[in-house]
């Protein structure tokens, strides 16, 4: 007699392993693509996050030397006696900086350049180096009274040391050129490379004038045990209301990182995207595997295993095959990190050195046996309630799963979507409307395919040929796998069809068009006694003036008679920071160009009444400054107040390149107001814009000139970059996804394999068995994309709407190539699978596939 | 002689939609511990059913089973598990050797599920016993139906049971490899002492047992002593 309260069986923990072992290392073979969902899923996120966090780690260990201080404070008009208080009362500033955009001449070539003139004090930078080559030159142009002049422009003009530069009215020898220094940017150096000069030359150059943009910069080495935090937190709201900035090398550091956050967005998305992908991957491989599980299952509760064992056996298994899933994929993904610094090159604002963070690596190998886990659980959870009977031969249908359990595993697959999706957006809304996203896509795509069953069922042609309807029965007879392959199919496509389409939403959104009728020269500064001149000039090199504006610069006093000041200090406001610390440059015009759309108000072309002037501000500035057509604005126009009302708001389109303004007044009000113009011209080639240039630097110093055709070259380069990475790491998406889609299909090899042996056996000739098989998956691919496609477009539009921000135009891609593509790859894998029942006899084949 | 299995009123309905349909009415008979037993009958007699109730793998509607001393009707799922893998030993129609575990690892199963530490020793004997120990490390589907067939049996004598339950063992075999397993079936039963209970078309396989209970329609229709 045994002792039946004793339940426990004997079998230990390590009689567990081994039997997960034994049976994993049989069933490799149908492991393998179920391997690879988690590891390249895995890859995508700890390529990214680690890459994230080593730039992050960079950048704030090097946010001393990208400053070159500990902190600054800076303005873009002499300090006011306030400023210069308080500078006084932090000790003097160490050094000092004066900046502006000038157009330089090279006597040696005759060439001109737009160029950052950056005129510092003898000591800066006092963290990191000037870079320069020769090496001596960081000290010697201060007292050589030298410039140091960009590297890459020294390069392209053909100029070496000891030869001259030209800035405003003095003529300078370059003492070297200039590699790296804090506080220059690689895109804009493109644009305007820096040049340094000595602080006490900047005045000599004659460039520094009323109404000229330059910048004034006070570097500080803070004491020891300086706060800088609480620092910033004390002045930086004082310093603000007097137009002027305060930055600690860390602010700096972290908005520097934040600049990468959009990039980071799309990434993050990439990568939850291939984790999802991974995902779907491990559901619908462990489903059809586990399915296959369950006899051998019954087998050994026949044998006296009880539930709890059989089912610990497969846990162990999958959680074994996470785990080493996890490893595998953070290998590669810390493999793959060290490609982003290549592709990305100049736009990161630090040289990265990779190195590998034990937060990402340890997050890569719990998320592969938690995904795996997890995503097992439901099909695994049929190995409790598997009855021993079905060793014996008897159907029964299984009735007995708890419904409770099923819930309760399905919660916590979107709890573990959530909580994924929160770390990496670190936004509960996005995460909450991803995961609701999924929700609705999963039930959307069961709805579709459940229709599709009973649609079939209901409207069966009867009268079709044996193999059409043989394909058709397929698709809902019992041990169907319609629901399974289209939910797979179905949310793969889906997914890589947003990411296309997103793909597409940010580079046509970065994208810029150039137009033979749009001008590409922009001539600033010039002052009004210049305009004629400059325009004869332009007129006499046989190029036309296309538009010839004046700007005016101004401030907000107040809006709707509350002052800026007050606004500022108000924590409860909602009037967003530029609006107030903004100096506008403002135009007046008496007619809308063609980037131009009203959408709100009256356009007003001419006044004679300046008592309150009707302006017309765009819709981005309407939105920030939270005004609308009737609300009045004062302005500070370089010290006379201004009273004006918006007359209506248009719709402007900033990605044209020309020149577009925030603010728009009427004619009759400003033109006696201090002000320059900026000129417009179209120059057909590089020699065209070279003899302009040179001829306006001779006459008219002050004048900057942007050659837009070079800074299109430029974008173009930057776009090229951004794309690259965003098209790679689209396709290890996509990649995955078709790992995923292959692992699905392939695994439903299984599930059709005794059936067309059977027919086999039963005299089917090979190409009926081809058409059956490609017949049901050309159904259930055509559908699955389908449906995926034309959810995504959906789910695209949401994105574009509320994430990027940004008008969606849908390309046709994903439906020409991505459609067809996955339709033909499921076929392709479908009938690979019964190439092998046709090829062997029925018995052989029967038998290697029991394995 | 005390029996090792005694039935009582055994009843057993499955639905189909919005039918019943029975398939045991009240069925009562007992077997003596170290007997050999068989149970035939037409097709969908209910001979299966009636297996997998005696075994402890389902549970009946009505009546009681009682197996090794054991009231099954008042034992959990793990228990009757734990109950199966002490006293109980298996041989299907269809071997049900496990695909992924080599010969020998399937004979061990049952021992290793007793925490027996000499669990592949034990099987290798069996695999000698039965013929197959030069075959240990093959897979079953690098096995013949009729080597199957006895790594099943070797499996289902490994944990000593004191009855063995065969369903239709000789069912997916030819005749000659089928009275092989048979006779390998009656030789473990006679050194071992076992119960033998086999499930059966073949009446000339049933004349082997001591006695035959005939099913029909789920009912008995003849529970038979044979002359030896």
């Amino acid at each position: 007699m045994i002792n039946t309260n004793k339940v426990a069986s004997k079998a230990s923990f390590q009689w567990l392993l081994k039997m997960a072992w034994r049976d994993g290392k049989a069933s490799r073979k149908k492991l393998v693509l179920f391997m690879a969902s988690i590891v390249l899923g895995i890859a995508a996120v700890v390529s990214i996050q680690s890459f994230g966090e080593t730039l992050k780690e960079t950048i704030a260990l090097q946010s001393k030397s990208l400053m070159g201080a500990d902190f600054k404070i800076d303005s873009n008009q002499p300090p006011n006696e306030r400023v210069i208080q308080i500078i006084d009362s932090l000790g003097g500033a160490d050094a000092k900086e004066i900046g502006f955009s000038s157009m330089a001449a090279f006597p040696k070539t005759g060439a001109a350049k737009l160029v950052q003139v950056r005129g510092m004090e003898e000591g800066f930078p006092f963290y990191g180096l000037l870079e320069t080559e020769p090496v001596m030159a960081e000290n010697e142009y201060q007292k050589q009274d030298a410039a140091l002049v960009d590297a890459t422009l020294m390069l392209q003009l053909g100029l070496k040391a000891g030869d001259s530069i030209k800035i405003g009215t003095i003529t300078l020898p370059i003492a070297g050129s200039l590699i790296a220094a804090p506080g220059s940017n690689a895109i804009f150096s493109s644009i305007a490379p820096p040049v340094i000069i000595p602080y006490g030359l900047i005045a000599e150059t004659g460039l520094v004038q009323t109404g000229s943009r330059i910048n004034y910069d006070f570097y500080f080495i803070a004491p020891p045990k300086m706060d800088l935090a609480q620092l910033e937190k004390k002045l930086g709201t004082v310093i603000d209301l007097e137009d002027a900035d305060l930055d600690t090398h860390i602010s700096t550091s972290e908005r520097l990182g934040r600049r990468y956050d959009n990039f980071g967005k799309f990434l993050n998305l990439v990568a939850f995207i291939a984790l999802l992908l991974g995902c779907v991957g491990i559901a619908s491989a462990i489903h059809i595997y586990i399915k296959e599980k369950l006899r051998a299952v019954a087998v050994l509760k026949c044998l006296g295993a009880t539930k709890r064992q059989t089912f610990l056996i497969y846990l162990l298994q999958i959680a074994g095959i996470g785990f080493l899933g996890g490893v595998a994929g953070t290998v590669l993904g810390l493999l793959l990190q060290q490609l982003f610094p290549l592709l990305l090159g100049d736009l990161l604002p630090v040289d990265v050195e990779m190195n590998f963070s034990p937060q990402v690596i340890i997050m890569g190998l719990l998320l592969g046996v938690l995904m795996s886990v997890l995503f097992a659980l439901y099909p695994l959870m049929n190995t409790l309630y598997v009855s021993p009977l079905q060793a014996l031969r008897v159907q029964e249908e299984d009735t007995s799963k708890s419904r409770k359990a099923g819930i309760m595993v399905l919660l916590g697959i979107f709890l573990f979507i959530f909580i994924f999706s929160f770390w990496l957006l670190k936004d509960w809304r996005y995460s909450l409307a991803f995961v609701g996203g999924i929700l609705i896509t999963f039930a959307v795509l069961a709805g579709i395919a459940n229709l599709f069953m009973k649609s079939i069922k209901k409207y069966f042609p009867t009268s079709w040929g044996f193999v059409a309807r043989q394909s058709l029965l397929n698709l809902f007879r019992p041990q169907n796998q319609t629901l399974i392959l289209i939910l797979a199919i179905g949310v793969g496509t889906f997914l890589i069809s947003t990411l296309y389409f997103t793909k597409d939403v940010l580079l046509a959104q970065a994208s810029l068009e150039s137009n033979a009728k749009n001008p590409n020269m922009i001539l600033l500064d010039v002052q009004t006694v210049q305009k004629d001149s400059v325009a004869n000039i332009i007129d006499s090199q046989d190029l036309p003036v296309m538009d010839n504006m004046p700007i005016v610069t101004m401030r907000l006093q107040s809006i709707n008679g509350r002052l800026v000041n007050e606004i500022r200090q108000d924590s409860t406001a909602t009037i967003k920071r530029w609006i107030l610390n903004h100096e506008f440059r403002v135009s007046y015009r008496d007619a809308l160009t063609s980037s131009e759309t009203l959408t709100a108000g009256e356009w007003t072309p001419e006044v004679t009444n300046t008592e309150l002037v009707p302006i017309s501000v765009s819709d981005n500035f309407a939105d920030d400054a939270k005004v609308t057509v009737g609300d009045k604005i004062t302005f500070n126009v370089q010290g006379v107040l201004l009273n004006a009302v918006v007359g209506s708001i248009r719709k402007v389109d900033w990605a044209q390149m020309q020149m577009n303004f925030t603010i728009l007044f009427p004619k009759g009000v400003l033109e006696n107001a201090p002000q320059f113009r900026v000129l417009t011209t179209s120059v057909p080639n590089d020699l065209a814009s070279a003899a302009l240039q040179q001829e306006l630097v001779k006459n008219f110093p002050n004048v900057s000139i942007i050659d837009l055709r070079q800074v299109l070259t430029v974008v173009e380069k930057l776009l090229d970059k951004i794309s690259w990475l965003i098209n790679f790491m689209a396709f290890f998406s996509i990649f995955t996804g078709i790992i995923v889609l292959l692992g699905a299909v392939k695994t439903s090899k299984y599930q059709r394999i005794r059936e067309s042996v059977l027919l086999r056996t039963l005299g089917a000739r090979s190409n009926q068995i081809l058409k059956i098989t490609a017949l049901e998956y050309l159904y259930l691919g055509v559908l699955g994309s389908l449906s995926g496609i034309l959810l995504s477009l959906l789910s695209s539009q949401l994105l574009a709407w509320l994430v990027f921000d940004t008008p969606f135009i849908p390309s046709l891609i994903p439906f020409v190539v991505l459609f067809p593509g996955i339709t033909l790859l499921v076929l392709g894998i479908g009938l690979g699978n019964s190439i092998g029942v046709i090829k062997s006899p029925p018995l052989e084949v029967l038998r290697k596939e029991v394995r | 002689m005390a029996k090792i299995l005694n039935i009582e009123n055994l009843q057993k309905t499955y639905s189909s939609g919005s039918k019943k349909l029975t398939v045991l009415h009240n069925i009562s008979f007992g077997i003596e511990e170290g007997a050999t037993f068989s149970i035939v009958g037409p097709s969908g007699s209910g001979k299966t059913t009636l297996l997998g109730l005696c075994a402890g793998l389902d549970h009946s509607d009505s009546g009681s089973i009682e197996l090794c001393g054991v009231q099954l009707n008042s034992l959990s799922e793990d228990q009757r598990a734990l109950l199966r893998n002490n006293k109980v030993g298996f041989v299907f129609q269809d071997f049900q050797l496990l695909p992924t575990l080599t010969a020998l690892e399937n004979v061990a199963v049952p021992l290793e599920l007793q925490g027996d530490k000499n669990a592949a020793k034990i099987g290798m004997e069996l695999l000698e016993k039965v013929g197959l120990a030069d075959r240990h490390h093959h897979y079953p589907s690098q096995l013949s139906g009729g080597e199957q067939q006895r790594v099943a049996v070797a499996r289902a004598f490994s944990n000593k049971p004191s009855i063995l339950f065969a369903d239709e063992p000789t069912g997916n075999l030819d005749a000659e490899t089928g009275e092989k397993v048979v006779e390998l079936l009656f030789n473990l039963n006679k050194e071992l002492g076992t119960t033998l209970v086999i499930v059966t078309h073949d009446i000339e396989l049933a004349q082997k047992t001591q006695h035959i209970l005939r099913l029909k329609g789920g009912k008995i229709v003849e529970n038979q002593t044979v002359a030896q």
